[in-house]
């Protein structure tokens, strides 16, 4: 990945935290990445690692008591995020950074017709009447290839698919042409074949808007399909980005090499696939030092008191958290 | 877990399904449709003026002349009640409307804000609710005066507190589900949120309610009018009608009897009917 493309989003020490028990605990940690115009910057990680709240974190759409954003900014269109007034906010929700869920079948208003609701995105952020709204509702049904849309744009959400009711979520996100656009796990409630022509589409919408993509999942097949460069999260904290090919090719981390063989691929048996012991430590428990000491077999004794820095690799962006691995990398 | 949560409130072809086969509905609502026909039609069913007092045929049992008899003015019962219908369903539907817009609203908006709005509000709300209906509806009522549009106001106040806990429940369930959040990654501001994808969600329960609240809403009518509190003589109001009859119950029955059934029937048809919305609707209730 060059580094000269304009960056679209940045996000630089984001800290997103909890309150448990009148405490404060973060649940992402020292988080520091950005996306670049066109590309999709895929999160990878187990439950828990701090994905969908990272997400949620950009949008501010944590919930308003008991999580905060407790450090960090969001730079997006030269303004920081983190910021803003809740009413700032919402100009930029929908409009320039858009959402897509995991549940197609809840994300839906169950009173009101598709095109009703897509229509209502474009209202909200444009100055458009409700004819106008209405056919360009139209359009983006077609464009996200809904068959006989004209007939279906008047159907209530109840009578759609679950791979239909997604590329309606997807239909509404794109409604106002946002130049990010965040996917949390779209695909994961889907059949097989569905989220293969869900993903497609997803990818020709990114080219044909000139849209950038943080993609959210916990399935490193999709990863490989869909994205550009891949960051992979372990609680709360990036331990590994890279290009795509390059985490494929020369996976660093020992998390992001456990994660590798635990996924079941077509070309080995299933009998070889290795779960990782243990789980990932609660938010109320964090290590002091590497946060995957515990379940890591090249585990040194400094592992267990220093927390690691993500630092480059090589010089081509790829960046881990692993002081043992580094050290073996370059020596 | 696709699907998993598919709570969608009733669509209106299987609530229509579930209400229709239950048999006490149709009667409801047989009975109320009679009743507001002859709220209607009052001038053309009536027999006499409902006003119009003759000294001479005073206190007169039924006959085939005055079928329901006639009060000690010499006014004719049956056309009093006719036009008392009015009097009833107007007041109880005003008051129920009031009593719901202002109710809901209050009920979305505590249950949306959360926190310690809600606490407040519904506490006040409370206090509210611990009196009983009528003797609300009475200080009210006393406090404003006699009159038709005091008495829709006291019936109406003395009916928010039970709508805003009515609305405020499913409101935060509602906040909850994935649509609205989804809503809110649109830009959507927490009055479109509330009006346009809370609001037609629970606005089912909250109508069905009111169609039992609204016998209250009557029943209370009848009781603020019988203690002299209503509409001020000498338009007929049932309760009014009853209030005079009490005085001669023993020498001219029909004087209160055939009011007290027409506030009986009213209410029999307004609870009828919302039972049968309310199972209906509750998923819980419905058999399969």
């Amino acid at each position: 990945m060059t580094q000269a493309q304009e960056t679209a989003l940045e996000i630089r020490g984001l800290r997103t935290e909890f309150r448990i028990g009148g405490q404060w605990y973060p649940a992402v940690r020292d988080l520091s990445l950005s996306v670049a115009k066109n590309e999709t910057l895929a999160i990878v990680g187990e439950s828990g690692s701090g994905k969908s709240v990272t997400a949620l974190s950009i949008l501010r759409l944590l919930p308003q008591a008991g999580a905060r954003i407790g450090a960090g900014e969001i730079r997006f269109d030269g303004r920081n995020l983190a910021q803003l007034s809740e009413r700032e906010m919402s100009d930029v929700r929908g409009n320039s950074i858009a959402m897509i869920f995991q549940e197609p079948m809840t994300s839906l208003n169950p009173t009101m017709t598709v095109g009703e609701q897509i229509a209502e995105a474009i209202t909200i952020h444009r100055k458009v009447s409700r004819a106008e709204a209405m056919a360009e509702a139209l359009h983006l049904l077609k464009e996200v290839k809904i068959p006989s849309a004209e007939s279906r744009l008047h159907d209530y959400p109840h009578q759609f698919s679950g791979g239909m009711r997604q590329r309606v979520m997807i239909a509404m996100a794109l409604a106002c042409r946002p130049k990010v656009l965040l996917a949390d796990e779209p695909t994961t409630a889907l059949d097989v074949t569905i989220q293969a022509q869900v993903l497609m589409q997803l990818d020709e919408l990114k080219e044909a808007y000139g849209m950038s993509v943080l993609f959210i999942t916990h399935n490193l097949g999709v990863v490989a399909q869909i994205a550009d460069r891949v960051a992979v999260m372990y609680a709360g904290e990036i331990v590994e980005l890279a290009a795509v090919d390059a985490l494929f090719a020369q996976p660093t981390h020992p998390y992001t090499e456990a994660l590798l063989r635990a996924m079941p691929r077509v070309d080995r048996a299933t009998e070889n696939l290795e779960p990782i012991p243990g789980g990932v430590p609660a938010v109320t428990a964090m290590p002091p030092g590497c946060a995957y000491a515990p379940r890591c077999p090249y585990r040194q004794p400094s592992c267990e008191k220093d927390r690691p820095e993500l630092v480059p690799l090589d010089d081509t962006g790829h960046l881990v958290r692993c002081p043992v691995r580094l050290a073996k990398g370059r020596g | 877990m696709a699907g998993a949560v598919s709570t969608s409130p009733a669509r209106p072809g299987g609530l229509w399904l579930a209400f229709s086969k239950n048999r006490l509905s149709w009667v409801g609502l047989v009975l109320l449709a009679a009743i507001i026909l002859v709220a209607i039609f009052a001038p053309f069913i009536a027999p006499h003026d409902p006003l119009e007092q003759n000294i001479v045929v005073r206190l007169e049992p039924p006959s085939a002349e005055y079928l329901l008899g006639t009060d000690s003015y010499g006014r004719d019962v049956l056309s009093r009640l006719i036009y008392g219908t009015r009097i009833s369903l107007t007041v109880g539907f005003i008051a129920i409307l009031i009593a719901m817009t202002i109710g809901s609203t209050i009920g979305i908006l505590a249950g949306y804000v959360g926190g310690l709005f809600d606490q407040i509000v519904m506490g006040l709300l409370d206090v509210m609710l611990s009196f009983p209906t009528l003797l609300l509806g009475l200080m009210i009522a006393a406090m404003l005066g006699a009159s038709l549009e005091n008495l829709i106001i006291a019936i109406a106040i003395t009916e928010i507190a039970p709508f805003a806990r009515i609305a405020r429940a499913p409101t935060i369930a509602l906040k909850q589900r994935d649509f609205v959040e989804a809503g809110r990654a649109l830009g959507f501001g927490p009055v479109r949120i509330m009006g346009v994808h809370i609001l037609p969600n629970m606005i089912s329960d909250v109508v069905v309610m009111g169609s039992l609240w609204m016998a209250s809403a009557i029943r209370t009518e009848a009781s603020l009018s019988f203690i002299g509190l209503g509409v001020p003589p000498p338009t007929a109001t049932w309760g009014s009608m009853i209030r005079e009859g009490f005085e001669n119950i023993l020498d001219a029955w029909w004087l209160a009897v055939f009011p007290s059934l027409a506030i009986l029937l009213t209410v029999l048809a307004l609870n009828l009917l919302g039972d049968a919305l309310r199972d209906a609707i509750d998923p819980k209730l419905r058999a399969e």
